[in-house]
Order: C-alpha cells, then sequence, then structure tokens
C-alpha cells in the first residue's frame, strides 16, 4: 500500500519523516507498544471504554459554533471548534484518556508526560486521578513560571511534576527529561507523549487518538453547511497534536485547504522564533526525523514563540511531510498579532481563546476566503491559563 | 590492523575503556587527555562528541557537552585535532560517540571518510536503529574500516542480542542497568549479576565491556567478573572538574582504578 498522509509506513514514515531513532535503552517499550496500539484501538472493549469517557467525561462531541461576528469582520463564514469545552479547557485529553486506556492493558502502572504550556501535563494528571495512577510530569523551569496555575493544577491533581533545568528550560527539555525517566523505568512506565511527536509510533496514535476533532466536524459541517467538506481548516502547530486532529478526516479530501500556523515569535528571522517549517532541516529531534531548528553543526536550536505551547524546534513527521508536499499550508504568526487576535475573539465572540490558539485565529485574514466559503478554525484551548501573560501585555491587547 | 581486536587480544581480562567529551574541560584539551589516559594506561578510549540533547546520558555528561560546544568544539574542530593522533597513540583504539543529528548534518560520508583518515576505529550511535545502520549505513562504515558498537541491556531480547553480536567485530556495550550515564544501580541485589551471566552464557563472538554507573575501582572490578572489561565516562568527568593539570588528573584517575 502508498503510504498516505492518514497512515506512515510500516516503520512509521511520511515520506522521508518519521522513524524511530532511539537508544536501545527504549527499544523493547517503544516496540511493545508499536506492535499492541492498532490491536488495542480495534478492540471493541477499548472503544467502548474509550468512547464513553469522551462523552462522559471530556465532554464530547465539543460544539461547532459559527461566529457571526468574526465571520462580518473578514467576509467570509467562520465556524470554531470548540475544543476548549473540553474538560480540562483543551483538546490535550482526548489522547490522555485513550493513552491512559492503552497504558492500563499494557500493565503499566506509573505515568510520566512531559509539558509546555502546562495544558497536556493537566490532562495526564487528570486522567491519572480518574485511573488511581502515579503521575510525573517534566516541565521546563520556564514555563512553570509563565503558567503557573498549570502547575499548582496537576498538583491538586496528584500529579508530582518535575522542573526540567537544562537548555532553554522549556518544551524541548522537559521531552528530554521525560525520555530519560523512560530510560530509567522501562518495565512499569507508560510515557503518554502530548504531541504527534517522538518515535513511531506516537506520531500515529496520538494523530489517531486526536482524529475525533475532524470526525465530528465533518458531522456538524452537513448539519450546518449541506457538506462535510469546509474550504479551509485551520489549526496552530507547535509539535502539532490539535492540528493533526483537525486535519485528520480531511487529510485525503484535496478540496479542503489545510492551514497549518506556526509560531515566529518576534519575526520569523529574528532569531527568536518557532516557525519551524520555514527555519528548520531535516533532522533528528526525539527519536523522529523531521524538520529541525539546528545550527550547521546540528545542534538543536533553541526556540522562541511568547506561548507556552509552541515554542518547540520541531513539528510532528506528519507535519513536515504535508509542508515538503505541500498539502497543507504554512503560515507564521508572531507575537503582537497573536495577543491582537485574544482580544478581538473574547469581543467578538465572548471567547477567551489560549495564546496558542490565538495564532490561527491571526491568520484569518491571510487566508483569502471569500464570503461564500467556509472556514474551520480549530478553537484548540481556553485562555484562563494565559491570564498572567494577556495582563502584562494588557497595552498590546486593548 | 583492527587495533581494537588487537586490544582484546593482547589483554584478555579487565580492560579499561575511559570516555570523554571532546573539548572539555577546555577546547584543546582533546588531544592532551587522549595521550595521558594512553600512557597512563587506559586499553581503549571513547571520544564524546558533544551534542545539545544526549537524551541517554545523566547530567554530568550533559553539562560537559554543554560546556564543550560552548567552547566551540564541533565536527571540524575535532577532527582537525586528532590530525596526526596516531604519532603520539599509535595503538590504543580510538571510538566516536555522539547522536546521531550532529553525523547527519556533517553528512555520513564525510564523518566516515575523516574518522579513518584521523586513526579512529569504532564509532558508537546510540540513536542509530539497527535497521537503518543496515541498510544506510553498513557499507560507508565498512569501506573505512570503521567498527560499529552497539549497546545491550538487560531488556534486548535474545534474537536481538545474535543480531548485534553478527552485525560488528569490536565489542558489545553492556548497559549495566536500566538509566542514563552516570547513574546508580537502583536494582535489587542479584538481578544485575544474573543479568550480565545470562549474556555471557550465550557464548558470543565479541568481547563485552560493561558501561553506566562504572566509577571506581570496586565498580571497575566487579564487571570485570562478568566481561573483558568495562567502560567509565561520567566519574572520570567529574574527576577533571576545576582542575588546572588536566593530565595529571587523567593520570591519578586511571591510576586509582587499575592500580
Amino acid at each position: 500500500m502508498n503510504p498516505t498522509y492518514q497512515h506512515p509506513t510500516e516503520r512509521g514514515y511520511y515520506g522521508q519523516f518519521g522513524g524511530a531513532f532511539i537508544p536501545e535503552m527504549l527499544y523493547p517499550n517503544v516496540e511493545e507498544l508499536r506492535d499492541n496500539y492498532l490491536a488495542i484501538f480495534a478492540d471493541p472493549e477499548f472503544q467502548r471504554e474509550y468512547q464513553q469517557l469522551l462523552r462522559d467525561y471530556v465532554g464530547r462531541p465539543t460544539p461547532l459554533f459559527e461566529a457571526r461576528r468574526l465571520s462580518e469582520k473578514y467576509n467570509t463564514r467562520i465556524f470554531l471548534k470548540r475544543e476548549d469545552l473540553c474538560h480540562t479547557g483543551a483538546h490535550k485529553i482526548n489522547n490522555t484518556v485513550g493513552q491512559i486506556l492503552l497504558a492500563k492493558r499494557l500493565g503499566k502502572t506509573r505515568i510520566i508526560a512531559e509539558t509546555g504550556a502546562g495544558q497536556h501535563g493537566v490532562a495526564t494528571a487528570t486522567v491519572c486521578a480518574l485511573m488511581g495512577m502515579e503521575c510525573i510530569v517534566y516541565m521546563g523551569e520556564i514555563d512553570m513560571e509563565r503558567q503557573k496555575p498549570n502547575v499548582y493544577r496537576m498538583r491538586l491533581l496528584g500529579a508530582e511534576v518535575r522542573a526540567a533545568m537544562s537548555g532553554s528550560r522549556t518544551l524541548k527539555d522537559a521531552t528530554n527529561e521525560a525520555i530519560r525517566d523512560w530510560i530509567s523505568n522501562p518495565v512499569d512506565t507508560h510515557y503518554i507523549i502530548g504531541s504527534v511527536v517522538g518515535p513511531h509510533p506516537y506520531p500515529d496514535l496520538v494523530a489517531r487518538l486526536q482524529a475525533v476533532i475532524s470526525e465530528e466536524m465533518r458531522k456538524q459541517l452537513l448539519e450546518k453547511t449541506g457538506s462535510e467538506l469546509p474550504d479551509y481548516v485551520v489549526a496552530c502547530v507547535g509539535g502539532g497534536s490539535n492540528a493533526a486532529g483537525a486535519f485528520y478526516h480531511f487529510l485525503e479530501e484535496p478540496s479542503v485547504q489545510l492551514v497549518a500556523v506556526e509560531a515566529a515569535g518576534h519575526g520569523i528571522h529574528s532569531g527568536h522564533s518557532a516557525a519551524t517549517s520555514v527555519l528548520g532541516k531535516p533532522g533528528i529531534i526525539h527519536g523522529s526525523r523531521t524538520l529541525l531548528m539546528q545550527d550547521e553543526d546540528g545542534q538543536i536550536t533553541e526556540p522562541y514563540s511568547l506561548s507556552a505551547g509552541l515554542d518547540y524546534p520541531g513539528i510532528g513527521p506528519l507535519h513536515a511531510f504535508l509542508a515538503e508536499s505541500g498539502r497543507a499550508r504554512f503560515i507564521s504568526i508572531e507575537d503582537e498579532p497573536a495577543l491582537k487576535a485574544v482580544s478581538e475573539c473574547s469581543r467578538l465572540e465572548g471567547i477567551i481563546p489560549a495564546l496558542e490558539t490565538a495564532h490561527a485565529l491571526a491568520a484569518i485574514g491571510q487566508l483569502g476566503a471569500g464570503p461564500e466559503e467556509v472556514v474551520v478554525i480549530n478553537l484548540s484551548g481556553r485562555g484562563d491559563k494565559d491570564l498572567e501573560t494577556y495582563i502584562k501585555y494588557a497595552d498590546t491587547i486593548m | 590492523m583492527n587495533r581494537i581486536k588487537s586490544a582484546f587480544q593482547k589483554k584478555q581480562k579487565g580492560l579499561l575503556n575511559i570516555y570523554f567529551t571532546a573539548g572539555y574541560p577546555r577546547l584543546h584539551d582533546t588531544v592532551p587527555l587522549l595521550q595521558a589516559l594512553a600512557t597512563a594506561g587506559a586499553d581503549l578510549i571513547e571520544i564524546g562528541m558533544p551534542f545539545s540533547d544526549p537524551l541517554a546520558d545523566g547530567p554530568v555528561i550533559q553539562a560537559s557537552s554543554t560546556a564543550a560546544l560552548h567552547n566551540g568544539m564541533n565536527m571540524r574542530v575535532l577532527f582537525s585535532q586528532l590530525q596526526g593522533i596516531r604519532e603520539s597513540v599509535p595503538d590504543t583504539p580510538i571510538l566516536l560517540m555522539g547522536y546521531l543529528n550532529p553525523v547527519m548534518q556533517f553528512g555520513v560520508e564525510n564523518f566516515c571518510r575523516e574518522a579513518a583518515a584521523a586513526g579512529v576505529d569504532g564509532v558508537i550511535l546510540p540513536d542509530l536503529p539497527l535497521d537503518d545502520y543496515v541498510q544506510e549505513y553498513q557499507d560507508v562504515f565498512r569501506r573505512h574500516k570503521l567498527r560499529p558498537v552497539f549497546l545491550i541491556t538487560p531488556q534486548t531480547a535474545p534474537e536481538r542480542i545474535r543480531r548485534i553480536d553478527e552485525l560488528t567485530d569490536s565489542f558489545l556495550y553492556l548497559v549495566s542497568g536500566p538509566g542514563t550515564t552516570g547513574g546508580a544501580n537502583t536494582q535489587a541485589a542479584g538481578v544485575q549479576d544474573a543479568y550480565f551471566q545470562r549474556i555471557e552464557d550465550m557464548k558470543l563472538r565479541n568481547p563485552r565491556l560493561i558501561g553506566f554507573g562504572i566509577g571506581d575501582k570496586a565498580s571497575f572490578q566487579h564487571a570485570c567478573r562478568y566481561a573483558e572489561g568495562a567502560i567509565i565516562g561520567s566519574a572520570f568527568i567529574r574527576a577533571l572538574d576545576g582542575v588546572d593539570d588536566v593530565p595529571a588528573a587523567a593520570q591519578r584517575f586511571v591510576q586509582s582504578v587499575v592500580a
């Protein structure tokens, strides 16, 4: 079978991107996962439990809301997929609910995770509380400072939050520490990766668990517009899990334009950016070959974005393939327009978005969408966690 | 001549392999360290090629890698430092250890050519998968007479160990237990010895060196009961911390382990 956008090859490749570049210490863990995840996902009993939790615990399906005032402003038809209404406030829990059930079936008793903005950490701590599992979350020291409320939420949920002190002390370094923990605890521990990154099978595994987003979009669009297919689907990309979920069931529909929005920080070429599709070259990060921000010696460079969920120096291998093949359009948005989009969405629609999501909202004006066209923005998370940042930058926002 | 094989023939037991990070503590300590280690009696030497995100390494090697990169170490500098090294260190096997990404960016062919020209004998890239090695790297390695070294852990399945044993002609790197480099042994008494014994009983082609968590005379001698020798990295790097006379400190460290 030809590899498609939806399905990587047996060795986990999307085009030239993907694979599993891991030290031998991780091989048995990753092999166990690779050999079992598809069968477990296909098990009716797993599906019954997963779907029930998505409905009764996460609160799915999330609404698809027609944003009339934003539509009027941009003279196109805009829908917001309300992942911010998921339990814990972001799409991240779709993945953690699925992975905790997977971990149970693999007989694991201890859960580790990395987190950037803290949303994945909270979503992991939440499902661990639900299932009575030990939970350790690695978070960059800088991120612990700028996303304090999420640190307290994780602790309240019974998780241990460990500071990653190496490198830029953000998401990349938290991921390094989580991988080192997994190397040290190879038997009882499952690593719940929060994005479509890491060694095969993680990118596919996480994409499948987030795919519920676009599955619901199709049904809701049919009901509201008479067609399952929109003209545009727009999502922000750090590692790319919400974008993978929002794109998944449209990947093989060429009439749907997929738009991935990266963080340009202070500007793409300012040296303070996280626009991996523009600045990255093929390389290896966290066990996967993908587009990677690096210097000419192959040392991984430190990304920057005001938003703690987008400052990752790589992107998931699926997204690297979407960028290289041209299947998705990549747009970069700087800190300032993202902040302005926060106030626009808040004032026009009464919805305060997460700073990550605001990057996707800020891209609407660049789509070139016509008045009759349908644009779906994946509203991946709510802005409560960013309140401190929004207060600090009130002059820019207001 | 295969220097690795010769080293194991010359001395069948108690071989000491010392790891250090190139360009640490100072950029130009690489060659004096190599010379001091060889003179002091290290049987093999592993030079770490520093990487920004060394996943398999604990805090000590992470910190030395960060410092080395800060000092200006990179692949080009390392290969220029190693030029002519075989005049002063003729017989001791030299291995390069590092991560795949810097090697990929340097170019695998370039990397192998430069390494072979400098007199390097083997290469350890923990994040290079076996299948990728066979499909994309093996020919280049063989053409330049570079031997790959692969890691084996307590969780590595027997058939995979056999396959690794077939793929190289150097030694097998036995990771002592779960954890990154420099970690303490947290296994229950007897678990580690049973693992070493299990590997010994497999009667493999290649000799074995035990690494990770070996740091002094006692742990070195214990490891040598189950293998031809052992590898010390983090403890050696710690011994260089804040030292003025780096070669003298290296000499003292080797003496403290083998004397």
